[in-house]
């Protein structure tokens, strides 16, 4: 049994249900046959992947959904031997070059030159050129996105490249001026609860337009996050009403008890209770700076107005310290060390910020 | 005999869907060329608005002699055209091939490169120009030495740039390098002051409307009032970029009509003057593809960061970012266009300018380090909002 993000995943662009200006604009592009390079970005579960597929889709026919996975091995000059796993269809390939990390740029020079150098021999094809979609690209190395930009000019008849991020802040702008940039923007909380209402329908479920709301307000715009609260809370409740509890993901729970203890208890103590608690959470392979998120947005919910701003602060600073260092549980530790210092400091009115 | 034949040939070829075919793949082969690439300037007299560089170089250019030269300048400024027009002068077509090599930051160019690749074309001995009548001479130079041009001369190692400086004494008499970086701090002082320097100035918003007008004139595109100078605005002194998002709309534009005309061909046959139609390129769809957050969103954050009263500014500031992350707007985007707007805005006083951009320098090495957008935008405009309540 597929999970409904799966099952009630849109196969064409006609049936997105949100953004209908992009899908025009997509399916335009797909017909024309000038089809250029495009950098898609926006939040993670605004829809980029099903966008794609659907477009790959319009450009190709249903013979992109005949997928197969690969695993390819690679060398790299230091002889060390890369395990790469490509999924692939007759007409185009997926790849996700920050799997092998510093590596990454071996990927990419030697697998798109041989996708570029191999003309398309089934003449019954669509289209002269292959696609290769390359996800998270925004977490490529600077020397990989360098092999990109020349490749993007050289090859540009066989082949067309779809990269996929979160952020362009991270993608160097020779590659950004040679893309077609698409913005795919997170749905509305109404086009998340017209998503939720569809798929009760669809499976037959009891309608609660309150609990719709509530979910999609929880979500934080992330649909997959919403269908998936949504269905476990089906899937847990034998009858559904728009006052039935939401389950927050079991770490998120957790995040929420750290936080009250944090609130409750300032002292040595308490830190390193906190500290077992944030292992658990790391070796759950909850990224840290979902973490970090997560727990400051829990904490300024409950703290001062005037505290706020501080907090955030030295949120984003631990956070950018994260980015840079190597040993995530020392930044974590001391944003908590240093949340409990100012809350005090507070507390005890001996502001002097 | 033949011709009718071939026409008859013509002719049941183009009732079969072939020859539709086939024009269209040619019409694509022209359509796909980038524009940047299809507008490069064929000669020095071509390049736009770096009249001082030009000028030099068409002196060397009828002394028929050049020394090493070191371009530099932001990028788009015309300096690897400026060089490649200037090498296709002095060569012409025959000799380009051979006496030509050009490198840039997609080949391999570490320190094996350099000795083995760069200095063996250096060394080569010159192909002497055989079966040029004198027409060709006239019209080109082609003085006695070869060009290697380093483009992207910048992001080579220390290492690969210290094994060229040998090179380029030792074979000066029939090579001459020519340097091509962003940033001339890069280049090691020993191969810096072996080159003449040339600097290339951010274009002037005149000379790059002129081109742009051009293209669009030939490219026969429909344009909305004040297009241009928002592409010029969106380039930041960059024509190349200014060019990319003019090509990427055009095709937006276009893209819709043709969709359109296949649409029709289908249901109806007789439908044929698509052109009638044609899509016209409007500033909003050009601020679209650059990534350019609307200005009305940004009035709200801006609004949002005003001090009220007593109420800490966080919950307005904080509904404004999530959406703005939400929609998926560039934070690096973001950090440049409120900086414009916070810079300029008379009514803030200098010394709370100050901070502000203090922050402002902070938070875009932040990004750039990869940090969390939401978490680094949110205390960028918290600590403005804090700065302006004094």
């Amino acid at each position: 049994m597929a999970l409904l993000v799966d099952k009630l995943r849109p196969r064409s662009l006609d049936a997105l249900t949100y953004h209908p200006e992009l899908s025009d604009r997509l399916r335009s592009l797909a017909q024309s046959g000038d089809f250029p390079h495009l950098l898609v970005y926006g939040p993670s579960g605004a829809g980029k992947k099903t966008r794609i597929i659907a477009t790959l889709k319009e450009l190709y026919g249903p013979g992109v959904e005949k997928i197969k996975i690969d695993a390819r091995v690679f060398q790299t000059t230091s002889n060390r031997k890369l395990e790469f796993n490509i999924v692939s269809s007759v007409y185009h390939m997926e790849i996700t070059p920050a799997d092998v990390g510093n590596y990454d740029r071996v990927v990419i020079q030697e697998l798109l030159k041989e996708v570029a150098q191999t003309q398309q021999v089934d003449l019954s094809a669509k289209q002269r050129f292959k696609i290769v979609v390359i996800n998270e690209a925004d977490h490529l190395t600077r020397d990989a996105q360098a092999a990109l930009r020349r490749t993007m000019e050289k090859y540009s008849p066989n082949l067309r490249l779809i990269l996929l991020a979160n952020s362009t802040s991270n993608i160097i702008a020779p590659i950004r001026s040679r893309t077609l940039l698409v913005r795919v923007a997170a749905p509305t909380e109404k086009d998340i609860c017209s998503a939720l209402r569809i798929a009760a329908k669809r499976e037959g479920w009891t309608e609660a337009d309150g609990l719709n709301k509530r979910i999609a307000k929880e979500s934080g715009r992330n649909l997959r996050r919403a269908l998936l609260m949504f269905e476990s809370i089906y899937a847990q409740n034998e009858k559904v009403t728009d006052t039935s509890p939401i389950p927050p993901p079991d770490w998120e729970a957790l995040i929420q008890v750290t936080a009250d203890e944090i609130l409750k208890d300032r002292s040595p103590a308490s830190l390193l209770q906190v500290r077992t608690r944030l292992y658990d959470l790391l070796t759950h392979c909850i990224p840290p700076t979902t973490v970090l998120k997560t727990l400051t947005f829990k904490l300024v919910a409950r703290v001062d107005d005037a505290l706020k701003p501080e907090v955030i602060k030295w949120s984003a600073f631990y956070e950018h310290r994260i980015k840079l260092g190597s040993k995530v549980i020392f930044h974590l530790e001391a944003f908590v060390a240093k949340f409990m210092r100012i809350y005090e400091t507070y507390l005890m009115g001996m502001m002097e910020f | 005999m033949a011709s009718t034949f071939f026409n008859n040939k013509a002719r049941a070829a183009a009732v079969s869907s072939s020859s539709k075919a086939k024009t269209e793949t040619k019409e694509d082969t022209t359509r796909q060329q980038p524009w940047v690439e299809k507008y490069r300037p064929k000669t020095l007299d071509d390049v736009a608005a770096q009249d001082h560089t030009t000028k030099v170089l068409q002196r060397t250019l009828q002394a028929s002699n050049l020394p090493h030269m070191l371009f530099y300048g932001p990028p788009g400024t015309g300096k690897t055209s400026t060089i490649l027009a200037l090498a296709k002068s002095l060569f012409g077509p025959a000799l380009y091939r051979s006496r030509i090599l050009e490198l840039n930051a997609s080949d391999e160019r570490g320190i094996g490169i350099v000795r083995d690749k760069v200095k063996n074309f250096a060394r080569a001995q010159l192909s002497q120009p055989t079966g040029l009548d004198a027409a060709y001479l006239a019209q080109h130079p082609c003085p006695p030495f070869k060009i290697i041009i380093l483009d992207e001369a910048d992001s080579m190692t220390q290492d690969a740039q210290s094994a060229l400086r040998r090179t380029m004494e030792t074979y000066s008499r029939i090579t001459r390098f020519c340097l091509v970086c962003n940033y001339v701090t890069r280049i090691i002082e020993p191969l810096a002051s072996r080159c003449s320097k040339f600097r290339f100035k951010s274009l002037d918003n005149s000379a790059a409307g002129v081109r742009l007008d051009n293209i669009a004139r030939m490219e026969n595109l429909k344009l909305e009032d004040g297009v241009v100078e928002t592409l010029i605005r969106c380039g930041e002194g960059d024509l190349r970029r200014a060019i990319t998002y003019l090509q990427s709309a055009a095709r937006l534009a276009g893209a819709t009509k043709t969709g359109g005309k296949d649409a029709d061909a289908d249901e109806d046959a007789e439908m044929t003057d698509a052109g009638a139609d044609q899509g016209i390129i409007t500033v909003r769809s050009i601020e679209e593809i650059a990534g350019v957050i609307p200005e009305p969103i940004l009035d709200s954050l801006v609004q949002a960061m005003q001090p009220k009263g007593g109420a800490s500014a966080f919950d307005a500031v904080s509904t404004v970012v999530t959406d703005l992350v939400a929609d998926g707007w560039s934070a690096t985007q973001l950090v440049g266009q409120l900086y414009r707007r916070v810079v300029f805005t008379e009514t803030i006083p200098d010394i709370q300018k100050n901070k502000i951009v203090l922050a402002f320098s902070e938070m875009d090495k932040r990004l750039v380090d990869g940090a969390d957008e939401h978490l680094s935008v949110l205390d960028l405009t918290l600590r403005i909002a804090g700065i302006l309540r004094g």
